[in-house]
């Protein structure tokens, strides 16, 4: 028989939510009813012509998409191997790929009539998405987010009060977006009958995982059309940076049916994975069960979870998306670490080389394109998602620097 | 015949209800866990519910959430809690108990192996914040093979469809959650808990315990009036909390709320 170029058989989760034995619905009792009424709302519209119609909408006039797919050819010659394309989420309203999900659960909370919404925030990006379309909608709005994080990402703090948002310093655990999302559980368990949840990334209980998932989607799609534009094929490699995972997996998951393109899903390996500060759980962690799935997690022998490290607060989380952890045993995507000197070597390199500040989250990715790219021939394509803009970082690396702003 | 079915006839019997208190084991420290316990049969517990720690108990109200913090301290781990219930049940064969935690730890540990350790050490169920009936397959056949009794939460969002199946997967009683919210709300609504602990009752065998939110001895008591039995949790956890310098203080300032509550629900 011969080998097709597309294998079309990837189809998860199942009914349940489960992406092979991860993933699943893992929550106390009172959030069992609200979740099964998200997930009958959200399997009802995603099927529903006016609600998608709306969705395209919204992600071409507000959001600004499609998001170009730029050749980085001067970077591509500088590192003399596989021609670099950037897949632009930077330049999306509010700066990264964040606001095409919370566009998505926010038009679904309008027709679920709930009247507040909830989210979770870690470097604050998630966070300036939700209360923006909290914003446009009228919608009430409470954010949770680590009072570390509140420190080291005081401008999308400010951004987000003046969106009109609450932000509830968290001061629990850690202190980090790990806390962040138990505390928002707490408040959703406490104001199920007129809130939303929407969570930032691809974990939690289902729906979620793929919920988000397919609003993210949207990634993947324009990079595979535009990809064929430019160059009349698809690519060889893509690279994004996982910390939960969602714009990895929007990127992905059109492409993981064609095996020909190899998949690289990067974590944050902070100081390094050695010294175990660092926020890697697919490279260096063991699956458990938290915020409501089973996934690869950074734990202790005893089950607790481990405080992270990595200098991008949003990949400084424990876990990772359930899909993710499915893709890494089944073997279809490869998952790699890059530490945070690494990070802020690709931060400073993309700036000057071709004039865009990347977020220190997406450094990652750029970091392991600089170590992929060279052994790759010159005709060899690779696409990394450059999944936020860099603005809301210059303070954090400016401190590291001994510059003061 | 199972400790806690043993206790639940012996009160049901006598027109009696269950009191139930619950802390986290290790808080504040792990010394005190095997002196609180007995103290608490002593100031009338029929049944103690023991909390596992985790760093991440997302369906507690902060008293329990800085209780579990403090025992962390301390690494009190999924292992030292059932030592203490072995220790414990040197001196006491009859009271149940009960271990509430979260699924990561039992996960880690493995379902069979943690089934076993715990019917070795003398626990008597084990209750799991996070882990609903439709993921508890694996779950419920290895607790059932060493005879540890399943105790699930019914919350006020639960559908009747779900209320059987929790039951099917239960063993020993019903824990019924008496409000949205994490542990130690304060929203209590007696009338709305009667009606549902009464619909409860149409659809299961097993007692049904209420917990979540009961305070003080007359809380307690108008809940029992529908309920086997009473859980409370926070407001002694806030006791042991008053008294972080003494054991001593901390194991009488819960005993006197423990025997008030007795008293309300014995009068």
């Amino acid at each position: 028989m011969a080998e097709s170029e597309t294998e079309v058989n990837y189809h998860q989760p199942d009914e349940k939510g489960h992406f092979g034995v991860y993933g699943g619905l893992f929550v106390a009792e009172t959030l069992m009813g609200p979740l099964t009424e998200l997930r009958l709302a959200y399997e009802k519209f995603m099927q529903d012509k006016d609600f998608l119609a709306e969705l395209d909408w919204e992600l071409q006039n507000y959001v600004g998409r499609p998001s170009p797919l730029y050749f980085a050819e001067r970077w591509s010659k500088e590192l003399g191997g596989a021609k670099i394309y950037l897949k632009r989420e930077d330049l999306n309203h509010t700066g990264a790929h964040k606001v095409n999900n919370t566009v998505g659960q926010a038009l679904l909370a309008k027709r679920m009539g709930k009247t507040r919404i909830i989210a979770e925030t870690g470097a604050g990006q998630h966070g300036v998405a939700t209360a923006t379309v909290a914003a446009r909608l009228g919608i009430e709005c409470v954010v949770y987010m680590g009072a570390v994080d509140i420190k080291r990402q005081a401008a999308n703090v400010y951004r987000m009060k003046l969106l009109g948002a609450e932000v509830v310093p968290v001061t629990s655990g850690s202190a980090t977006l790990k806390d962040a999302l138990n505390e928002a559980m707490r408040d959703w368990v406490t104001n199920i009958d007129d809130t939303f949840y929407i969570i930032g990334t691809v974990a939690g209980p289902h729906p979620y995982p793929a919920m988000v998932r397919d609003f993210q989607t949207i990634i993947g799609r324009e990079a595979r059309e535009q990809i064929q534009q430019h160059e009349g094929r698809l690519p060889d490699a893509l690279i994004a940076c996982v910390g939960g995972g969602s714009n990895a997996i929007g990127l992905f998951h059109p492409f993981l049916d064609d095996k020909n393109v190899a998949i690289y899903g990067v974590e944050a390996a902070g100081d390094g994975i050695e010294t175990g500060k660092h926020a890697a759980p697919l490279c260096a962690g063991k699956p458990g069960v938290l915020h409501g799935n089973r996934t690869y997690l950074v734990e202790d022998e005893n089950g607790q979870i481990i405080e992270t490290h990595s200098i991008s607060a949003g990949l400084d989380y424990p876990g990772v998306g359930p899909e993710h952890a499915w893709l890494k045993d089944i073997g279809r995507a490869k998952y790699v670490a890059i530490d945070d000197k690494e990070a802020l070597q690709a931060f400073h390199d993309l700036t000057k080389i071709e004039g865009i500040i990347p977020a220190l989250e997406s450094s990652h990715a750029l970091a392991y394109a600089t170590k992929l790219a060279p052994t790759m021939d010159k005709d060899k394509i690779i696409i990394v998602n450059l999944s936020g803009r860099g603005d809301k970082d210059i303070h954090t690396v400016a401190e590291i620097e001994g510059i003061k702003v | 015949m199972s400790r806690i079915k043993a206790r639940f006839e012996l009160r049901a019997k006598e027109g009696r209800k269950l009191l139930i208190p619950y802390f986290t084991a290790g808080d504040p420290k792990p010394e005190n866990a095997v002196p609180m316990m007995h103290a608490m049969v002593e100031a009338g517990a029929d049944l103690i519910e023991l909390g596992v720690p985790f760093s991440d108990p997302m369906a507690e109200g902060p008293v329990i959430q800085r209780a579990m913090e403090r025992a962390l301290e301390y690494n009190v781990s999924l292992h030292d809690v059932m030592a203490m219930v072995a220790e414990f049940r040197q001196k006491d064969s009859e009271t149940p108990v009960i271990l509430m935690g979260y699924l990561n730890p039992v996960e880690v540990m493995g379902y069979a192996e943690f089934a076993q350790a715990a019917s070795k050490a003398g626990v008597d169920g084990l209750l799991t914040v996070d882990i609903p009936p439709e993921e508890a397959t694996d779950y419920v056949a290895a607790l059932k093979a060493e005879g540890i009794d399943r105790i699930f939460l019914i919350a006020p969002t639960t559908s009747e469809d779900r209320i059987k199946a929790i039951n099917d997967a239960s063993g020993g009683f019903l824990y019924y959650v008496s409000l949205k919210g994490v542990t130690g709300a304060g929203h209590l609504d007696v009338k709305a808990v009667q009606d549902r602990v009464s619909m409860i009752r149409t659809l299961t065998e097993l007692p049904v315990g209420v917990g979540f939110g009961i305070k003080d001895a007359e809380s307690a008591a108008s809940i029992a009036s529908a309920a086997d039995a009473v859980i409370v949790g926070s407001a002694i956890v806030k006791r042991i909390e008053e008294n972080l310098d003494s054991a001593d203080n901390a194991n009488k300032a819960v005993c006197e709320l423990l025997s008030e509550m007795r008293a309300a629900l014995d009068k």
